[in-house]
């Protein structure tokens, strides 16, 4: 047993969660629902042991480091941030319904990291800019946001499609909640990540002033995170201030969203003090 | 009045992030097209005029908002005694209605122990229908968004600090030698450090793919010509000293060969020479250091010997031997002897055939690296900045994640339990408000009347 084979079967999980949220979403049937969630519970589980057991094998080889190092275990991680917030949403909310947005999620990031060309699934040394406790800190907390950025994200898709249906036809969509619920959700959720992304900004900057000397500078990947952390700043603001909602709201949330995978993969193919993070 | 002007701020405040978003991509762009964008002129456009105009903007709005709001929460916060207005809770449409089996007064006393345990302020009143408990929270947390902004302004200072007091620079470094000034990034001033450099050593380590594992320079500050402080530098592991901050940067490889070897001894004359002296008696060898100029005791009482100079391409014989140093050799009741000691014929005082045999011990160049070329010589690049503004920026981050905590997940709760007087038994209406996330206020409304009902 080794991590790569944990990995493979989360990335099965999630997709099999998937399913089940769909069917549970179309079907109507409880029990869909409670499959879907032990599915996903099991993906969570298993993805958070193959990270484990990553970490214990870097330490055979030699070059022990968090598995947080490079494109391929981020996705990893952050396909197990998506499942941990969903599981919690879930508990708190008491209803599977959102499995159907958060699942595809995480499978869609699990799926990319294995089977995506340009990223390199193998186990490698860390490079002198990366060994910092700084490391662990940083990209958790960035990762928390991020992933509670995706799940407001795929909340706001429903709820615009959810306008879009008024009169409430199609079978699908009539099973979420009520769009004034949606709006609030996707609401906490941007908090949520509103607060993480600034611990991750703030730790990259303080450990960047350790690494480098500078606390910030501009370097594409630093901008592209202010740049979302600025759009969700709007969000809030336009929300708490301006008493925005609904339609407006959830086209924020996507903006932030897009920013997010920007930042996360577009700043790649830009030079910059972040290159480690693309292969 | 106020609400207008709040409301245009914060359109400033949604269209400053638009801005942002091409001036950044610009940016990063332009790593590619350097020249195009120097000669537009917006290659530094972070601290161009306007981008520069965009933050005072952002500032002064965050300012004059705060300010604005800040007045009227103020009233808010400091209150001795909190206002609570009953019809307003009675028009609350979310709210826990139960039977008691007692009557309000003994009720009340009852559940004003329990909500003075969950809220900070309770206070009971009569009112037409019987009783009521007021009791409220974190009212406090209103000042949250304030920390956040005043987070924001102190970042923002932080950062002219140091633009105005600080400096951020570079100085490379060969090994062995040091230096007392840094170039001033971007536009390339020297500045003196107030110190000197030295950098004993560098080191570059590899894991087994070949992939580079550590940068180290070992560096000693000099300050009034005395190693006042040394350490290791590497990625993530900076030396600090007297507000300066040094950090491993990059490296390189000397010019190799014997030009770079002529270098180390252009600096006449060199501080610590090691030389070697063998006793032919004993067989004993012994390592003294020794200085120009200094006259050091041999051991064994072989007499003493003095360096009194070192001449770059040295003749002995009409030959050229290169480096070498001169020295006089006093053996005990004996005349002083003339020397040469040149620096890469090791045995060439062999021949004089004396009772001691003086050599100049091999170069410290050519023992460290062990893995390279004895005659590879590192560079160390160095990145050097000063940053008194780092404190209050840091202040600004720790403050902006309370902030942003208090802001967001808590809220100044009220409640209103009323005790309507129903005969001998009494009715009992709870309701609540917060100032933030309404939704869980309900369910705490709701776990309290539960915890209520379970009284009786």
């Amino acid at each position: 047993m080794n991590s790569s084979v944990l990995l493979s079967i989360t990335t099965f999980a999630y997709g099999l969660a998937t399913f089940f949220y769909f069917a549970f979403l179309i079907f109507k049937k409880p029990l869909l629902g409670r499959l879907g969630t032990w599915t996903v519970f099991t993906g969570v589980v298993v993805n958070a042991a193959g990270i484990i057991l990553r970490w214990v094998e870097s330490y055979r080889l030699g070059i022990g480091h968090a598995p947080l190092s490079n494109m391929y275990e981020s996705l990893v991680f952050f396909s197990c941030t998506i499942g941990i917030i969903y599981l919690v949403i879930e508990r708190k909310y008491k209803t599977s319904v959102f499995g159907a947005v958060a699942t595809p999620l995480a499978f869609l990031a699990m799926a990319y990291a294995s089977l995506s060309p340009n990223i390199n699934d193998r186990i490698q040394p860390l490079i002198p800019a990366l060994k910092s406790n700084w490391l662990i800190a940083h990209v958790i907390t960035c990762f928390l946001g991020y992933a509670a950025f995706a799940i407001a994200f795929g909340i706001s898709l429903i709820y615009l499609f959810k306008q879009r249906d008024a009169a409430d036809k199609s079978n699908f969509l009539s099973h979420f909640p009520k769009s004034r619920v949606l709006d609030e959700l996707t609401h906490q959720m941007v908090m949520f990540g509103f607060l993480f992304l600034s611990i991750g900004i703030i730790t990259g900057a303080v450990w960047a002033n350790s690494a480098w000397g500078s606390y910030w500078s501009w370097d594409p990947k630093e901008t592209w995170s202010l740049i979302t952390w600025f759009v969700y700043a709007t969000f809030l603001h336009a929300r708490m201030m301006r008493g925005w909602s609904g339609k407006r709201i959830a086209y924020l949330s996507i903006l932030g969203f897009m920013a997010v995978i920007f930042t996360y993969f577009g700043v790649n193919l830009l030079p910059g003090l972040h290159s480690y993070g693309s292969g | 009045m106020l609400l207008l002007s709040l409301a245009v701020t914060s359109i400033v405040g949604t269209v400053i992030p638009q801005n942002e978003n091409p001036a950044a991509y610009f940016r990063a762009y332009g790593e590619f097209v350097y020249k195009l964008f120097n000669l537009l002129g917006i290659f530094d456009m972070y601290h161009s005029w306007w981008f520069q105009f965009l933050i005072l903007l952002l500032t002064i709005n965050i300012v004059v908002c705060s300010i604005d709001r800040l007045s009227a929460t103020w009233k808010i916060i400091f209150v001795k005694n909190p206002l609570f207005n009953l019809s307003r809770f009675r028009t609350l449409s979310q709210k826990e209605v139960f039977t008691g089996k007692q009557n309000p007064e003994k009720l009340s006393t009852v559940y004003e122990t329990v909500i003075s345990g969950q809220f900070g302020y309770t206070r009971v009143e009569e009112t037409d229908k019987g009783l009521c408990i007021f009791a409220e929270k974190w009212r406090w947390t209103r000042f949250g968004v304030y920390i956040v902004h005043f987070s924001v302004i102190l970042l923002l200072l932080g950062g002219l600090i140091g633009s105005f007091f600080g400096f951020e620079g570079f100085a490379i470094i060969p090994e062995h030698e040091k230096i007392d000034s840094l170039r001033i990034r971007n536009t390339g001033q020297v500045r003196a450090l107030g110190f000197e450099v030295l950098c004993d050593d560098f080191n570059i380590s590899f894991y087994d793919n070949g992939t580079p594992k550590e940068y180290r320079s070992s560096l000693t500050i000099i300050e009034h010509g005395k190693p006042v402080y040394k350490k290791d530098i590497i990625v993530n592991d900076p030396l600090r000293y007297k507000g300066i901050n040094i950090f491993q940067s990059s490296y390189g490889k000397m010019p190799s060969g014997a030009l770079q070897k002529e270098k180390i001894h252009k600096k006449d004359p060199p501080e610590d020479i090691t030389l070697n002296f063998a006793s032919k008696e004993s067989g004993n060898a012994y390592k003294i250091k020794a200085v120009i100029g200094k006259p050091v005791d041999l051991p064994e009482g072989l007499g003493k010997f003095v360096i009194v100079e070192y001449r770059k391409s040295a003749e002995f014989g009409g030959q050229n031997i290169g480096q070498a140093y001169l020295g006089i050799l006093t053996p005990k009741d004996k005349n002083p002897i003339n020397i040469i000691l040149p620096l890469h014929f090791p045995n060439f005082d062999k021949m004089r055939g004396g009772a001691v045999v003086i050599s100049v011990a091999e170069q410290e160049t050519k023992i460290f690296n062990p893995g390279e070329k004895s005659d590879q010589r590192y560079y160390t690049g160095l990145q050097i900045t000063k940053d008194p503004g780092v404190w209050v920026v840091y202040t600004g981050f720790i403050g902006m994640i309370i902030g942003i905590f208090i802001t967001f997940f808590m809220s100044h709760q009220r409640v209103c339990i009323e005790i309507v007087k129903r005969g001998k038994q009494s009715q009992i209406i709870i309701t609540g408000t917060a100032n933030k996330n309404k939704l869980a206020m309900q369910n705490r409304i709701k776990k309290i009347s539960e915890k209520l009902i379970n009284l009786q």
